[in-house]
């Protein structure tokens, strides 16, 4: 079908590509404790991109069953070159296929029965822990197939397994609410039900009494996911090639210069093997790479697209990614932070006189990226007392400006764990950072 | 379709099954600064089957609307595999209908060339005003059919129509980048994103403004918010724990969620409706063939109703709501909100700031999230209160607060009412769904802000 629609469409213009992708997946949900669905999922669809008479057409379908669907789509496509804007790129004409492993036939011959295992297990240690726990658990497998090919005979083929294990808990007394989860993805059937229980038993643990904070500034520790969800927007953001392009990045003109703390390194990587977010190549063809962001404190690399980098005079990185209807844009693939000298959680936690620990800031990439500033709730955390965890924070905010932090940085930690799949950091103590709480 | 759809539907041996096949197409057009970069349409079309069978769900989906009939056993194998208990739906008669989309001006009568001229003009507008940096405006239209399906002998036609333009202003004044938007939707006029200029100016001139912010003082302090931020109030600090679906099988949950409850002063009132014409929210059928309707979740300060799909009425025994959306043919559906607001009250906005000593005016959100217990929200817009009267600019406020005690601290509901004329989308278990939400201005005598 790939070959057919190029040809169809390079009869109205110079350059096409397509791509195309299925995908079958078996998600099954547990739901207050117990079995709740069993879900199949089929999807496939067809991305066509062109350049007729120098500019950019689009066009995605998943109807393409019928005689005249291809048509259609070329037509569409056509259409939107019109006012499309003008291609400032060449597309490769390599084949890659080889590279990183992200398929594993363990995982597509993991049957219904194996997932409500995994699923099962995952639910009973959680119960057994504390049967006043409320679970939902969620266990899906994924097998995919993208063939991406161009006109100049680039592109690539590719089959990807993906295999994840989530759960949360609810521990509901009075109008006191903590929720807790855990979610682990890979592309090789390697998923432990017992590390997810153990990780949320470890989280429900710390958190069962109540702490007491008050409104000051103070020495901040970051989990890996809390990290995620308060301080690393910004920065992916600002090292999109597009907001640099757009000179909207704050660090569009320091390239090159430390912004940093000497003890922060990041880089984007797509070669990890096993990683949800690795492949051969990007959504453009291009072979994906490992690509330092952030060195000992120096801005390294913007990452960047086709497109935009022929607009910026800036070389690719293999960052071209795309939802499968909109055109290739900056995105990362697998974010990885360097481990520090700071040893475990507990040897961090064990620094800190004063403290919170954040496990997740409910909403603090919801405000102005661009500047830096984030202000988050947060939704899970501890208080930290003479090194120890001293019990939940609640009702209070944790606020600050994400480069101001992360070039105040006390310690990080020395073992990176992923949090969410494709974002893999150790923990991070900030110096200080604003908390306020509700008083009373 | 209504003849395979029902066929497919005639022989199966679960407690409840039903066929759901949308069509959609759909037009986007975006720009990044003064460059237009995006003109592309996506046509889909898919389907699903989902079935009941002994309190266990079974669903398939699919992009080749072919052997409807074997799909249906094995979305009903797949429910009898989960289930042994009792499947407990709601009882709504069944409904035929056909529902067809009437556009005041149909975006599908405008061409393309039409819409970038106009869009066109919204970038020249914004690029006027001096120090911005960059923009984004984006146009987007949608249209979606959908063939449904059930074994009560339900069968309806919908359509459903959507049309938006947002625009994203950054300003920027050395390392200092400030950001403002705008945006307008509706479910049925092409209308509603012509003629903004003067709109997308004063949006342009926001972001600028915002240069000269300062970061907020943290701490609890008393807050007006206006309409536009106090609708994305009303769906983070309460909407979202009126979904059944978080309350019927969490028995401690329901304790505290119980019918009669008291949460705010008498002048309160919060509801959710499908019926608003315009809001792209609104619909007349939720994706389980249910009519849609309006709910008072909060009425004179008390809990009186929530929102319902099929199975958390029959579970908690109460009437159906019309409140099960999905993102699209790809997913089941979850108990969703549709236009959530709080309703008018009597103070004017000049008596609330005459009540604030030291507090905070906030305008116009970016976003908004809830954990049930605790909800947090970003305005865009914010000022200092001093003695009653609006002072300095402020930058990067954020509001949390706490489900069980923020709605007791409204102590005014202003005598305005305005929906968001942007529309919102709301996300939940990895789907989105369009939403509207409203309000007056209100007063809170403490709320929590994070500063820096």
């Amino acid at each position: 079908m790939v070959e057919e629609l190029l040809e169809k469409a390079k009869q109205s213009a110079e350059v096409a590509e397509a791509l195309y992708h299925e995908s079958t997946e078996l998600p099954i949900s547990f739901e207050a404790n117990r079995m709740k669905s069993i879900n199949a999922r089929e999807s496939s669809g067809m991305a066509l991109r062109i350049i007729k008479d120098g500019r950019i057409g689009l066009g995605y379908s998943t109807k393409l069953s019928e005689p005249g669907d291809l048509d259609a789509l070329v037509e569409s496509a056509v259409e939107s070159a019109q006012f499309g804007a003008e291609a400032k790129f060449a597309l490769p004409s390599t084949y890659t296929t080889n590279g990183v492993t992200i398929f594993d036939p363990a995982v597509e011959a993991l049957t219904l029965d194996n997932l409500v295992a995994l699923g099962t297990e995952a639910l009973d240690l959680l119960r057994n822990h504390d049967e006043e726990f409320l679970c939902d658990v969620g266990a899906s497998k994924r097998v995919s197939n993208v063939r991406l090919l161009n006109s100049h005979g680039g592109g690539t083929e590719y089959r990807k397994s993906v295999v994840s294990l989530g759960a949360s808990i609810n521990l509901t007394r009075g109008e006191d609410l903590l929720d807790v989860w855990h979610y682990a993805v890979s592309c090789r059937a390697e998923l432990e039900p017992q590390a997810v229980a153990q990780r949320i038993i470890r989280r429900v643990e710390d958190a069962r009494r109540q702490g007491t904070v008050r409104t000051k500034h103070m020495p901040v520790l970051f989990t890996p996911q809390g990290l995620g969800s308060a301080l690393m927007l910004p920065l992916r953001q600002a090292l999109s090639g597009k907001t640099v392009l757009e000179g909207a990045s704050p660090l569009s003109d320091r390239l090159g210069e430390q912004v940093f703390d000497e003890k922060l390194s990041i880089y984007d990587d797509g070669t990890i093997d096993h990683a949800v977010g690795s492949s051969p190549t990007d959504d453009e063809g291009i072979p994906l790479q490992r690509t330092p962001l952030v060195e000992n404190g120096y801005v390294r690399t913007f990452i960047y697209d086709l497109q935009t980098a022929g607009l910026a005079g800036a070389e690719p990185t293999g960052n071209g990614e795309r939802s499968p209807n909109s055109l290739p844009a900056p995105g990362y693939h697998n974010v990885v932070v360097a481990p520090g000298s700071g040893g475990s959680l507990d040897d961090l936690i064990g620094d800190v006189d004063e403290g919170i620990v954040v496990e997740y800031a409910m909403g603090a990439s919801m405000g102005n990226l661009f500047s830096g500033d984030f202000s988050g709730n947060v939704h899970l955390g501890y208080k930290i007392e003479n090194g120890k965890l001293a019990g939940r924070v609640k009702d209070t905010m944790v606020a600050g400006n994400a480069y101001a932090a992360l070039k105040n940085i006390a310690a990080i930690g020395s073992e990176p764990e992923w949090a969410g799949g494709s974002f893999y950091a150790p923990p991070i103590l900030v110096a200080d950072l604003s908390v306020s709480t509700r008083e009373g | 379709m209504r003849e395979r759809i029902e066929d497919a539907l005639k022989q199966h041996t679960a407690d409840f099954v039903e066929i759901r096949i949308e069509e959609t197409k759909s037009t986007g057009i975006t720009y990044r600064g003064k460059d237009l970069e995006e003109v592309g349409t996506t046509t889909q079309l898919g389907g699903n089957v989902r079935a009941a069978v002994n309190g266990g769900w079974g669903f398939v989906s699919f992009n080749r609307i072919v052997d409807l009939r074997e799909k249906v056993s094995q979305a009903v194998s797949q429910a009898r595999l989960v289930g042994n208990e009792k499947t407990e739906l709601v009882e709504v008669p069944p409904v035929q209908d056909v529902v067809q989309v009437s556009m005041q001006r149909d975006p599908w009568e405008v061409s393309l060339a039409e819409k970038k001229q106009l869009m066109d003009s919204y970038v020249e507008e914004i690029w006027r005003t001096p120090k911005i940096q960059t923009s984004t405006v984006h146009y987007g239209d949608g249209y979606r059919k959908q063939y449904y399906g059930n074994s009560t002998g339900t069968y309806i036609e919908q359509e459903r129509g959507r049309v938006f333009a947002r625009f994203g202003v950054v300003a920027r004044d050395n390392g200092n980048v400030q950001q403002s938007r705008a945006g307008f939707a509706s479910s049925e006029d092409y209308g509603v994103v012509e003629g903004r200029h003067a709109d997308v100016r004063e949006a342009a001139e926001k972001a600028v403004d915002m240069l000269d912010a300062q970061p907020p003082k943290g701490g609890e302090f008393m807050v007006i918010l206006d309409s536009t931020l106090a609708g994305v109030f009303a769906h983070e600090a309460f909407g979202h724990l009126s979904e059944a679906d978080h309350v019927y099988e969490n028995d401690k949950l329901r304790e505290i969620m119980v019918l009669g409850r008291t949460f705010g002063g008498k002048f309160l009132n919060i509801t959710d409706s499908g019926e608003v014409r315009g809001l792209t929210g609104s619909f007349a059928y939720d994706d389980e063939g249910v009519p849609t309707g309006k709910q008072y979740l909060i009425r004179d300060g008390e809990l009186v109703g929530r929102l319902h799909s099929r199975e958390t009425a029959g579970k908690m025994n109460e009437a159906p709501t019309g409140n099960a959306r999905a993102q699209s043919y790809s997913v089941p559906p979850l108990v969703r909100m549709r236009n959530t607001a709080i309703e008018p009250g009597e103070t004017p906005l000049e008596d609330m700031l005459a009540e604030v000593k030291d507090g905070v005016y906030c305008k116009n959100w970016y976003g908004g999230q809830t954990s049930m217990e605790m909800f947090t929200f970003s305005c865009m817009e914010a000022y200092a209160i001093r003695d009653g009267k609006l002072a300095e600019p402020l930058r990067g406020v954020n509001l949390s607060g706490n489900v069980f005690t923020t709605l007791e601290n409204i102590v005014a509901v202003g005598n305005d009412f305005a929906w968001d004329p942007a529309g919102g989308t709301c996300g939940k278990g990895g789907q989105s769904a369009p939403v509207g939400d409203g309000s007056p201005h209100v007063l809170i005598s403490k709320c929590l802000v994070g500063g820096q």
